[in-house]
């Protein structure tokens, strides 16, 4: 039973280092403002809960785990607000969100 | 088998990857939004390694920590889009080139 | 009245989580952080039932493990894009019509679009939602207003 929560939350953490590692890939590579935000917002949604998950199954029903779950609650609220600011104020001050098709680099 | 151990130091170590990347992503720009937006992916990942850091040394205190960064980040991310909120894009005024908002590469 | 006990409730236990000691001392520090804050928020009317969701009905854990759902097709669409050889994004800016009535129900709908990977909410009003999609799959499942729709049917 140990070793099935263990390697369950294993899986999670490798799976949230690979989406981890996808939005970081993605910030470099995609080619504009908006288009990176989309990358970031992998991480912050997928990333953050399978990391915080894999380490709440570590810890089971313990304070560790309630704390988690609320460092997991706050990202999943914050996340998306911060994106949806930084969204917005780009807009307002001007950043074009749809420029002309890229070609590959 | 892998022990836990290993797991967590892994991805303690992907994830110091991870924000190697997206600083890199901060110091290049090209707008002041995406430098932004790298700075806040920086603070989740920093939640994210506290977390895990906390489990590798076995010190769930740790948690305060990054419940407390969570939180901080997302201020100072609000903050300074406040900042920038309302300012007209200086794209021609390239005097101010550094602190202005400049839209695309 | 409600909303200040309902927020007095969350406080303290805030407050214990965070702590737990239970010395008069600490105790004491906690009783004045959460009257300082309930304080404030009430100077800066932020407790309202925008602030303290407590109509929320059961049914927001069903639209929840929609949103789950949703939320890993998109992560899977994002993750291609992002690691295929040729860079082709097909960005665009889409608007969608405000289905939700309620203040809290359009919080909701913008929240879950911008947390859903591949959409972006930019733009907020009572009858037009302004999004920015990656992708046209993103674009398309948007577009279609079942995400509202969703959140109309809860009664917001």
């Amino acid at each position: 039973m140990e070793s099935i929560l263990s390697i369950i939350s294993a899986l999670c953490i490798g799976l949230g280092i690979f989406l981890g590692i996808t939005g970081a890939v993605g910030i470099v590579r995609l080619p504009n403002f908006f288009t990176r935000l989309h990358a970031a917002s992998v991480t912050d949604s997928g990333c953050a809960f399978l990391i915080l998950s894999g380490l709440m199954l570590q810890s089971g029903f313990s304070i560790p785990t309630l704390k988690l779950f609320f460092i997991l609650v706050f990202l999943l609220i914050t996340s998306p607000t911060a994106s949806h600011a930084l969204a917005k104020t780009a807009l307002d001050c001007g950043a074009d969100p749809t420029p002309p098709p890229y070609e590959e680099r | 088998m892998i022990s836990i151990t290993s797991i967590y130091a892994g991805a303690c170590l992907a994830l110091l990857a991870i924000m190697g990347v997206t600083i890199t992503r901060a110091i290049r720009g090209p707008s002041a939004f995406d430098r932004v937006m790298a700075v806040n992916m920086f603070g989740t990942k920093t939640v994210l390694l506290l977390s895990l850091l906390g489990f590798l040394s076995g010190r769930p205190d740790f948690l305060d920590i990054s419940l407390v960064y969570a939180l901080v980040n997302f201020l100072s991310t609000i903050a300074i889009l406040r900042f920038f909120e309302g300012r007209t894009p200086t794209t021609t005024d390239n005097d101010t080139a550094d602190t202005s908002v400049t839209t695309e590469e | 009245m409600l909303f200040v006990l309902f927020l007095t409730f969350v406080l303290v236990a805030f407050w214990l989580l965070l702590s737990w000691h239970f010395t008069p001392f600490v105790l004491g520090c906690g009783v004045a952080s959460v009257a300082l804050t309930l304080y404030l928020a009430l100077r800066m009317k932020l407790v309202d039932e925008e602030s303290q969701p407590l109509h929320l009905s059961v049914h927001i854990v069903g639209y929840w493990a929609w949103l789950a759902k949703e939320v890993v097709v998109s992560t899977w669409d994002v993750t291609r894009h992002v690691w295929s050889p040729n860079k082709r994004v097909h960005p665009r800016v889409i608007t969608v019509e405000a289905t939700p009535q309620t203040a809290f129900g359009l919080m909701l709908y913008a929240n879950s679009m911008t947390l859903t990977p591949g959409t972006v909410c930019l733009d907020v009003t009572h009858e037009k939602i302004k999004a920015h999609a990656l992708t046209e799959d993103a674009a398309a499942s948007l577009e279609s207003g079942e995400m509202g729709a969703r959140i109309r049917r809860l009664g917001l």
